[in-house]
């Protein structure tokens, strides 16, 4: 198993990185440095560095001020809290107004663990692709993340970047190159495709080398960005495997998988199974135990594609 | 042209040397104020929609601030020097179309098309599509956020513009308002002025009696805010107001201006209905002979 290593350490020291190079860089929290790791940021440039208390929805706001006067904020919190706690500010003082601003929110999905359904975000995704303009990513290791940040901070436009709070391997070489709205093929196969983002990314890898076992060639495709989508890859995906499992650590309604089905089923219908959270809320426990409970494990994969494999036409 | 692709305030270019003038205007200020409200009651009537209450309401504070104390620049809308004026109440945007019809920002043909298919005057202010709009409001209480991030952004970059933002008193309700003021007193945001619409109205009745708002002025200084209280239809108590503001150090300045929701056509005056109602035919033609 590869090192195991924090993605929002990374996107912390990333910052650091960019706000060496370039002095518009300002970021703003909402009484989470330490978690959310901008506290590295806040001690290198603390008068870039805004912490606005427990008030998400201002902090928004104050980064749509930034942004119009040129500055590039990155908004830290948890997930839940934004978009959660300020969804309207994100639509109005951001996608509407068209503004540069980055939000990057850690502690998605039940890996948060033990803090419990309040914390767990399993619906940002649906929230923030909704939103015209909006690009959307989730990086699915260290590697990615500081790709990932380096992109989005010279991207012009509004970007909502989701981290998880566990450590997880590095599945990329040190050499990756990330390209928004590009997908990237982690391995090929011609008898299925499985299309992960986030956490559920090295899950999908470990599913394939399993099924290669029993002789199934199994195609691995990470879709970073979530928003705009890469088409080309699904469609090509569909034509080439003729069956998808989507997997993703998020609600099943207006995530990954939705976001395929309605691509394919409008260029190729072919059979797909959804590895996602079936309408219910999280709980307390360890992030392995409820990767296991919510069936957001790599054996649920390989059952989703011998699934999926039967229902081939 | 849809207002999806038209001017991008963020994308403007703007360079200090070119020969655009900032914006003076020796007219009594009176006449423009009535020429404003003729304005307003005409589109709203119009468009046969849009808020009048808080749009009249709001005329003189509008008036002082364009005419006398914003240094901006009609011809050069992002001028990078130019103070900033948010519209946080962003349903009084036919007082700010008016005013930025008047100030030259675009034609004043184009009031008439309030609210109208591909308008670049939009229901609620938009700053993806109107020449002059600093920034899109329409859901109440966001405006003063982007306002202090407007004014962190000008002390970063040490230009010394000035933000001014205009909030209505049923807006404080919001939370997010209250947010706010407690980080701009925070982060010692003196390059900036609030100013509240106090009309006592909101959209349903009275503040007192939906959401009481009193001690208003002593909630702002709490939170840490330099405070004034002002006519907010006296033009030199608005004016000597706004220039006090301007000289206030490590605190940020808001000018609580107590006025009348429909001010200037009597039967709107103080009358809830006409908060977010258009006048007929025969009322428009009533409030433009109050209005001569
Ligand atoms: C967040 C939000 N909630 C509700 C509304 C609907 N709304 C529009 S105007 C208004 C009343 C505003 O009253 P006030 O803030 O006092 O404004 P004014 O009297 O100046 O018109 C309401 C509730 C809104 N625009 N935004
Ligand atoms: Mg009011």
């Amino acid at each position: 198993m590869a090192e195991e290593v924090s993605l929002r350490d990374t996107y912390g020291k990333t910052l650091v990185e960019l706000g060496k190079k370039n002095p518009d860089i300002v970021v703003l929290d909402a009484d989470l440095r330490p978690s959310t790791m901008t506290k590295y940021f806040a001690q290198e440039f603390p008068e870039r560095f805004f912490d606005v208390g427990i008030a998400e929805q201002n902090m928004i706001g104050i980064a749509s001020g930034l942004a119009a006067s040129g500055k590039i904020p990155f908004a830290s919190t948890f997930a839940v809290f934004a978009p959660g706690r300020c969804f309207d500010q994100i639509r109005v003082s951001v996608a509407q107004a068209r503004l540069n601003v980055k939000i990057v929110s850690t502690h998605c999905g039940v890996t948060v663990g033990e803090d419990g359904a309040s914390h767990q975000a399993l619906e940002d995704l649906a929230l923030t692709c909704s939103l015209p303009g909006l690009t959307v990513i989730v990086p699915a290791d260290a590697i990615e993340t500081a790709r990932v940040i380096e992109a989005v901070a010279t991207h012009v436009g509004p970007c909502y970047v989701r981290l998880p709070r566990a450590k997880l391997p590095n599945i990329n070489s040190d050499d990756y190159r990330f390209e928004i709205g590009k997908a990237v093929t982690m391995r090929p196969g011609k008898d299925a495709t499985v299309i992960a983002i986030g956490v559920m990314v090295a899950q999908a890898l470990e599913a394939a080398a399993e099924l290669a076992k029993e002789g199934i060639d199994c195609r691995v495709l990470n879709m970073p960005t979530l928003k705009p989508i890469d088409e080309t890859a699904i469609v090509k995906a569909a034509e080439e495997t003729g069956a998808i499992v989507t997997a993703e650590e998020h609600q099943e309604h207006g995530g990954l998988g939705s976001t395929v089905a309605r691509i394919i089923a409008k260029h190729n219908p072919v059979p797909m199974e959804f590895v996602a959270v079936k309408d219910v809320f999280g709980m307390s426990g360890k992030p392995n135990e409820l990767l296991e409970r919510y069936r957001l494990t790599a054996k649920d994969i390989v059952g989703a594609v011998r699934e999926v494999i039967k229902r081939k036409r | 042209m849809t207002p999806s692709d038209s001017n991008n305030a963020s994308s403007g270019t703007s360079a200090d040397n070119v020969k655009t003038e900032v914006f003076a205007s020796n007219e009594d200020l009176k006449s423009v104020a009535i020429r404003l409200r003729r304005h307003i009651v005409t589109m709203i009537a119009k468009a046969d929609s849009g808020h009048p209450g808080g749009s009249l309401s709001a005329v003189e504070i509008a008036t002082a601030l364009f005419w006398k104390v914003l240094r901006h620049k009609p011809s050069d809308p992002q001028w990078k020097n130019r103070d900033r004026f948010i519209l946080s109440k962003g349903h009084a945007a036919p007082l700010l179309y008016s005013v930025l019809a008047e100030c030259g920002y675009f034609p004043m043909s184009e009031l008439s098309t309030l609210r109208q298919i591909d308008s670049r005057l939009q229901g609620h202010a938009d700053r993806t599509a109107t020449p002059g709009v600093e920034m899109s409001s329409g859901s109440l209480g966001q405006g003063l956020s982007f306002a202090i991030g407007v004014a962190l952004a000008g002390r970063l970059n040490a230009q010394n513009y000035r933000v001014y933002a205009l909030l209505s008193d049923g807006e404080c309700d919001e939370g997010q308002v209250w947010e706010a003021a407690m980080a701009a007193a925070q982060f010692k945001v003196d390059n900036l002025t609030a100013i509240v619409d106090n009309n006592g109205l909101q959209l349903s009745g009275r503040n007192r009696d939906i959401m009481s708002l009193e001690p208003l002025n002593e909630k702002w200084a709490a939170f840490g805010w330099h405070v004034t209280d002002v006519d907010g239809h006296d033009l030199t108590q608005l004016l000597d107001a706004l220039e006090k503001a301007k000289k206030v150090r490590g605190q940020p300045a808001v000018i609580i201006a107590h006025t009348v929701k429909g001010k200037g056509v009597s039967f709107m005056e103080n009358n809830v209905d006409f908060h977010g109602k258009a006048p007929d035919a025969e009322q428009l033609e009533t409030a433009l002979k109050e209005l001569a």
